[in-house]
């Protein structure tokens, strides 16, 4: 509930002043806003704090009264709207919410699509639409940007129709400011906030701060932002940043599952004797459903072919390790866009959109897709709805496909070389590296060091049931670098000589975690016991915002068959035909957690990062960021 | 004695492994060592003394790893040493009854009161223990003389008749003890599954690592008794002894589930508590386990979960672990990771002067420091790591921890 400040002159909120103290900041951006604004809350919030309590919590800060009062110096360390924004306090108000609404855009838009095929297209744009509407009358704003996002058979076109609109709202702001009818307002706001979320699934603390957001731009960023493209994409803007990530498909949700079912291509039957724990993430029978798309190659003329073939690649775990999956699906897209010829009646950036939604959800069936996946897709989403409507079908594709070669090229190519030229700098002569698993980055950090005559030996810890690292090692060994191989429950024994630890990640989550190959997590932490520094190698653009603390709530279940059969090995035979006794269940996780702080170092292209930074990153020099 | 070398040599080539078939071989041979002993007239005890510690030594070196056949070594050893005091003490009683006016033995009782035999008994029980502070209050009153009294066979030189009775008895004695050894070491899993429902709960979640018999019977006993419990088995590689242990599980009925040692990690936060079996507990409290339990124990103790240590008593050794991870450590063949010859084609020999680019280590052993450990339970009830040092000396004499054939034999 954000609540107006009270029109009590006397008791104002004791704002103590802890920590960094920069008066000067808001002060100088905010002169320049409307006084006739803050005329009411100049009283409250400028009069010297004489306080009844001392501990009085202040409410949070309103932006707008805030921003245009030339009094409020937003210096204390507690400012409830500004920490739950995340932006260092430091920064004047107007910057910030500039930079939230440069971030935003393309990050909420982008997540709603990618959530939608990443739950399947549970719903359909119809549906949303439908689900929507109540939403649309109590709060037009809200359901406006969320039109934009979600609906896909509506278009650019509301843009301009949404900016009358917007205008007589903004007077409409203005009005009840100056009518001291704040408080009724904000009640209503908020609770259109409130309802909002709960239809389209968004979770509540973080609209909040959103609508105050939204509430703040018309009145404060119109005259302040000149650069800002036009009033409701800036309005849409500001509330989407803040939008948390969508959550995941829950496979447990027996609803969803069935709608999942009804419009899955990939037929995959579910796999027995589940692990309960695990009921919410999809496990399905290994090999199945292999000759079953096969067989439907020919009547799949939705899906392109090269689609299908990284689709085929995925199931198969011929393509695996997070940057190779990245490219191959990129690649595949490219082609999709190549052959792509715009419907009549219809533009190409809807169109398109919808199609590549289709592969995706058809990539998704074949295996989950992994955060850099996501990134890449929500990547060239945005693009492609950025896209100019003047451009010619022509240009357009062209421009599109060299947009995903630059992704590939700037965000995982010159970024891993980045890595590389960072993570060498690490390395001494006389070190032993450990590495575990086969992480392409550091494969060829160990390659590069080696070629400029590091003197070094590399220890390789595999472990079951894929065995990666046997392969890791036949490539180091052939490059002449010396190797030791051993298997993970040996680490403590090698972890003795080791200088470094060097591990590569699938993702890195904004809380630090490190989400990574099942087993990293345990060598990360035997390397935090014996005291070696353990370097994380990993692009900008698998950072996520989503946050996780276990290994449990979000994971990928591997073929439970690989782990009673023990390759070369048939005398192991204890667990043959497991399946028949329901007591017996086996686990195959694909990945786990690492909590932030077995992590010494993050080797990013952006340099070398405490993981404590990583939303730091994101935030700043996030993927949305660069790509404007 | 072929009964020896044959033992040596399966000990040698890895024929018998695991603490418990070494442990009851080590003993049941060391029984026929001691029966086969000739017995001379004189210092009998000191003979078997030194029969025995010949033979464990040539055994422990076969095998230096394997610690459980070193502590039934000195477990024999202690057996005669309080046997040895005990019969004496007998004796000693019943030269006291018959004839008291012997002064001579009394000569070193100076001014003392008559003893009773009891108290001379108690009294050579105590020099086999380490002094403590209990001890010296207990036998305050006593004189130091019980430990020349004790020095074997002297106080026992009356008749011919008596002594080779008192011989027949030492030995006769020591056999029977070797054998309540034995069984001690075979029924250890009942005393220890017998206090499996004071720890496992109704819904408990239970991770363990690798196989132990121990652990089977332990999670069995509890079963039950009606507790159901869901157990993790990390597989333990490359031995995947898990295998064997998630089958003998489901087939008595319980849940349970395989994962692999690289989820270990993943999914201790929802375990209850770790219960796994050890190759050797040492006197510090350390353990000697199978490779990949100390990644568990420091998972374990990252999340707070409770690391039990199941072990039987002949797995208590007196020995304070130097480098463990190294000195009590054996590398296996490296054909349990890569198959033979898989790496050949790209290995160069001739490059860097013969030595080969790749090695492949394969160790069969962890060592869990003291702290990572919150409980033992063996056969005598449950333990906290700091107090192993003083239950290890119950069941050892001191002057036995090092065993070597030079030694005197004296006391």
């Amino acid at each position: 509930m954000d609540l107006r400040r009270p029109n009590r002159p006397v008791i104002g909120p004791k704002v103590r002043q802890v920590g960094f103290v920069t008066p000067d900041s808001a002060a100088a951006t905010s002169s320049s806003s409307i006084p006739a604004v803050s005329a009411a809350a100049a009283t409250s919030a400028g009069s010297p704090p004489s306080s009844l309590s001392p501990v009085m919590i202040p409410p949070p800060r309103h932006p707008s009264t805030e921003m245009s009062n030339p009094h409020f110096h937003p210096v204390g360390s507690y400012n409830p709207s500004e920490q739950i924004l995340g932006s260092p306090p430091a920064l004047s108000p107007s910057r910030s919410s500039r930079f939230d609404a440069d971030g935003s855009d393309f990050g909420g838009d982008d997540d709603e699509s990618v959530a939608l095929s990443g739950v399947g297209g549970g719903m359909t744009p119809k549906s949303s639409l439908l689900m929507r509407q109540p939403v649309t009358k109590t709060a037009p704003l809200v359901s406006e940007t969320r039109k934009r996002d979600s609906n896909a058979s509506k278009g650019k076109g509301e843009g301009p129709s949404a900016a009358p609109k917007e205008k007589l709202t903004k007077a409409e702001r203005r009005a009840t400011q100056e009518a001291q009818r704040a408080a009724k307002a904000a009640a209503k706001e908020a609770a259109a906030a409130g309802g909002a979320p709960s239809v389209s699934k968004q979770p509540k603390p973080a609209t909040k701060p959103a609508t105050q957001q939204k509430k703040d731009i018309p009145s404060g960023s119109g005259p302040l932002q000149p650069l800002a493209p036009s009033g409701s994409i800036e309005k849409k803007q500001g509330k989407k940043e803040v939008a948390a990530p969508h959550p995941r498909m829950q496979f447990d949700d027996m609803t969803k599952v069935g709608k999942l079912k009804k419009r899955a291509v990939v037929n995959q039957s579910e796999a027995r004797n589940r692990v309960e724990l695990f009921r919410h993430l999809p496990q399905y029978e290994h090999g199945t459903q292999l000759p079953d798309l096969e067989s439907k190659f020919f009547q799949l003329d939705l899906i392109h072919p090269s689609v299908y073939q990284v689709g085929l690649q995925f199931l198969s775990d011929k393509i695996s390790g997070g940057n190779a999956r990245c490219i191959a699906m990129l690649l595949a897209f490219k082609e999709v866009i190549q052959d792509y010829t715009t419907p009549p009646e219809k533009t190409l950036t809807r169109d398109l959109g919808a199609k590549v939604g289709s592969c995706v959800s058809f990539l998704i069936e074949c295996r989950p897709l992994s955060v850099s996946m996501g990134n890449a897709i929500r990547f060239l989403k945005n693009r492609i709805s950025s896209l100019p409507h003047n451009l010619s079908d022509k240009e357009a594709k062209s421009r599109l496909q060299s947009d995903i070669d630059r992704f590939i090229n700037e965000k995982i190519i010159i970024a891993s070389k980045a890595i590389v030229e960072h993570g060498v700098s690490k390395i001494r002569d006389g070190d032993v590296l450990l590495t575990y698993g086969s992480p392409s980055v550091v494969e060829s950090i160990f390659a590069y060091a080696h070629g400029i005559k590091k003197n070094f030996r590399v220890v390789v810890v595999d472990s079951r049931p894929k065995h990666e690292g046997q392969g890791l090692l036949r490539r180091l060994v052939e490059r002449g670098i010396h190797c030791t191989y051993t298997h993970l429950n040996a680490v403590s024994y090698v972890m003795h000589e080791v200088t470094r630890v060097f591990l590569g990640a699938s993702s890195v989550l904004s809380n630090g975690t490190v989400y990574s190959r099942v087993g990293t997590a345990c060598v990360a932490m035997v390397a935090h016991a014996f005291r070696v520094p353990v370097l994380v190698c990993c692009e900008a653009y698998k950072f996520h915002e989503r946050v996780q603390l276990d290994s449990i709530c979000s994971n990928e279940l591997g073929d439970p068959d690989a782990i009673s059969k023990v390759s070369g090995r048939k005398d192991l035979n204890y667990l043959d035909g497991w399946a028949q006794n329901e007591n017996i269940q086996l686990l195959n996780l694909k990945y786990d957690a690492t909590p932030s702080d077995y992590v010494s170092v993050l080797v990013t292209e952006q340099g070398m990062l405490p993981p404590t930074s990583v939303p730091v990153i994101i935030r700043e020099y996030g993927i949305e960021r660069l790509w404007t | 004695m072929p009964d020896v070398s044959d033992f040596i040599l399966k000990l040698q080539r890895r024929r018998i492994e695991g603490s418990h078939a070494t442990a009851r071989q080590t003993a049941e041979l060391l029984r026929s060592v001691v029966s086969q002993t000739r017995m001379p007239y004189t210092n009998q005890a000191a003979a078997l003394l030194d029969a025995v510690r010949a033979v464990g030594e040539q055994l422990i070196a076969a095998n230096p790893v394997e610690l459980a056949v070193g502590n039934i070594v000195r477990r024999v050893l202690h057996i005669i040493r309080e046997e040895d005091l005990s019969s004496s003490a007998v004796s000693f009683e019943g030269l006291m009854i018959s004839e008291k006016s012997d002064d001579e033995d009394d000569a070193d009782h100076k001014g003392g009161p008559v003893l009773s035999a009891a108290a001379v008994a108690a009294a050579a029980r105590s020099t086999l223990r380490p002094r403590s502070l209990q001890t010296l209050l207990e036998d305050g009153p006593l004189p130091a003389a019980p430990s020349k009294s004790s020095s074997a066979g002297d106080s026992e030189g009356k008749s011919k008749s008596d002594k080779s009775a008192v011989g027949k008895r030492l030995k006769h004695s020591v056999i029977e003890a070797i054998n309540l050894l034995i069984e001690e070491i075979d029924d250890c899993y009942e005393d220890i599954s017998e206090q499996a429902v004071e720890h496992i709960h109704q819904n408990e979640v239970i991770l363990t690592l690798g196989r132990s018999k121990t652990v089977k019977e332990f999670l069995y006993a509890a079963k039950q008794k009606n507790r159901s419990f869901r157990v993790f088995v990390a597989e333990g590689a490359p031995r995947y002894q898990g295998h064997v242990l998630a089958k003998e599980l489901i087939q008595k009925g319980l849940e349970t589930t395989v994962i692999t040692d690289s989820a270990i990690f993943a999914m201790i936060s929802r375990v209850n508590m770790v219960i796994v079996g050890a190759h050797a507990i040492m006197a510090n409290g350390g353990v000697i386990a199978p490779v990949g339990m100390n990644m568990l124990a420091l998972a374990a103790q990252r999340h707070a979960v409770p690391f039990v240590v199941v072990a039987g008593s002949h797995k208590l050794c007196p020995l304070y672990p130097h480098n463990p991870e190294v000195l009590l450590n054996e590398l296996k063949s490296p054909s349990d990771l890569i198959d033979f010859g898989e790496f050949s084609d790209c290995m160069d020999f001739g490059a860097h002067g013969g030595a080969p680019l790749m090695h492949v280590v394969n160790p069969t052993f962890d060592y869990v420091p003291p702290n990572l450990v919150s409980l033992f339970i063996t056969d005598t009830g449950g333990h906290n790591a700091a107090h192993m040092y003083k239950l290890i000396a119950d069941y050892y004499s001191a002057d036995d921890l090092v065993i070597k054939r030079k030694s005197t034999s004296s006391n």
